[in-house]
Parts: C-alpha cells; sequence; structure tokens
C-alpha cells in the first residue's frame, strides 16, 4: 500500500507492524461492521469478530453492508465484504451470541478488544468482564452513538487500558436516531485509536 | 478530606463502600462501570470495598446504540 508523503522506509515498517497485529470486535453492526472495514483497509491483517445477527434492510443505513446481503449472517456478509477489499485478511469470524458470563472468552488471544455492541446493559457487561478477565488488554468501547449534529461532542474518555469514545449529553438509541454519520464517525474513531495504539508501541 | 467523582469534588466519608457512595451521589443507575485510582471494582465488590481519602473515583454509565 502506498501511502503519500512519508519515506518507504517508515511506510514499510508501518505496514510491518499492522500486519503482525490482531484486533477482536464485539458486534459486527453500526460500530463494528465499520470498525473492521476501516481498520482492513488501514492494514490489520487479522480480525476477529463475534455477532449473532443476519442483515436486515434497517441495518442499510449505518453499517456496512449491502441491498444484496440482506438476510445473510452479519459475519458472513462483513467477510465477503472485506475480503472485496483485501483477500489476505484472516478473518476470524464467529457467528455466536455472547453471554453473560463468557463474554470476555473469544478475545483472550487478540492484541486490542473493541466493544460494538448495541445496547447499554450488553455493552456495561462486556466491559465489566474484559477489565476483569483481561486486565492488560487495551479495550476501545463507544457510548452515546445515537442522533445527529454535536460532533464536538465526541471525545475519548481514558482510564487505565479502557478507551471510551463518548457523547455523554447524548440520548439513547431508544429515543434518538441511528445513523451513519455519527456511528461511522465514532466508529472510526475506534478505529484511530487501536492504529494510535499498534504505531506509538 | 475530600474524594473526587468524575472530577467533581465530595467530602471524604470514613469506611465508605462504594454502594454507599453510589448511593450518597445518588448514581442509582444500575448500569455503571467503577473504577477508583484507575483500578477496576468489579460489581460483585461494590458492597465491600472501601474507599480511600483522596481517590479518584470514576463512574462509568454507557449510552444505548451501536
Amino acid at each position: 500500500m502506498v501511502i503519500k508523503n512519508m519515506s518507504e522506509e517508515q511506510d514499510l515498517r508501518q505496514t510491518a507492524i499492522l500486519e503482525s497485529k490482531s484486533v477482536g470486535i464485539a458486534g459486527a453492526g453500526g460500530l463494528g461492521s465499520n470498525v473492521a472495514v476501516s481498520l482492513a483497509r488501514a492494514g490489520i491483517s487479522k480480525l476477529m469478530v463475534v455477532d449473532f445477527d443476519i442483515v436486515e434492510k434497517s441495518n442499510l443505513n449505518r453499517q456496512y453492508y449491502f441491498l444484496s446481503q440482506i438476510g445473510k449472517e452479519k459475519i458472513l456478509a462483513l467477510k465477503e465484504n472485506i475480503e472485496n477489499i483485501n483477500p489476505n485478511i484472516r478473518c476470524d469470524f464467529h457467528n455466536i451470541k455472547l453471554e453473560k458470563g463468557s463474554m470476555w472468552k473469544p478475545f483472550q488471544k487478540v492484541d486490542i478488544v473493541v466493544e460494538a455492541l448495541d445496547t447499554a446493559e450488553t455493552k456495561t457487561q462486556f466491559i465489566e468482564e474484559v477489565l476483569k478477565y483481561l486486565p492488560n488488554k487495551p479495550l476501545i468501547a463507544a457510548s452515546g452513538v445515537a442522533g445527529v449534529g454535536n460532533s464536538d461532542r465526541i471525545h475519548t474518555k481514558k482510564n487505565g487500558n479502557l478507551y471510551l469514545v463518548c457523547d455523554d449529553e447524548a440520548k439513547s438509541s431508544e429515543e434518538d436516531v441511528l445513523l451513519a454519520p455519527k456511528v461511522c464517525l465514532m466508529a472510526n474513531w475506534q478505529a484511530n485509536i487501536v492504529l494510535e495504539l499498534f504505531m506509538n508501541k | 478530606m475530600s474524594i473526587t467523582v468524575n472530577n467533581k469534588e465530595y467530602n471524604f466519608v470514613e469506611q465508605e463502600t462504594v454502594q454507599d457512595l453510589l448511593r450518597r451521589i445518588k448514581f442509582t443507575f444500575p448500569l455503571v462501570i467503577v473504577k477508583i485510582n484507575q483500578k477496576h471494582i468489579p460489581r460483585e465488590s461494590y458492597a465491600t470495598t472501601i474507599i480511600p481519602d483522596e481517590a479518584d473515583v470514576k463512574v462509568i454509565h454507557m449510552i444505548s446504540g451501536g
């Protein structure tokens, strides 16, 4: 991949770093599908994604799927889309529902974990479990993705290994719309933190 | 003697547990993640974890959507 304004040596070094890293993503919805595609484009070569859902028409306003994929398992559709960007990426995708108490288990071997779930309950439970059982693993979570505008309210709260991308004043998705601009903004914000952590190491 | 909760200052209370503090600051929302001085406090330890003086407490609550 050619990155302009960068020496070839730097380029090779960064490519090598990203090719050696793996990222685990919990959920393949609005956040997860966009995080996965963004990281795939950036050169991460190992992605692990867990989701149990199928693609629905109502997902297309923000999730990285297409009309032709409606009815398909999200993980299969996402794998297809990523292979269309770069067939060399190792996609370790699982069609499973994360269950309370063992949500952290599929993430033991990845370098960084991304929380990309939907309800406040599952987000909280997942973060709680990763912090408890995988305390040394960087965890990038997101909260407050509903709504339009107010992009300037988005910020990162760092606390130990937890990076929370949040808009504290956002309404919940039961009270406000979920649409591509803000969801993708926050998903890519998460992906950008992943890259930052890998590059700065 | 004081502690901070989400960057806001509160009085330090001797022998106060996480559970007591959440009640005191009226954080009754059940879905929170608590960190004290960057250390995660598992939910099952809220009733037994005592908050030290000058603690930096973070109470994080997640908003639905993804």
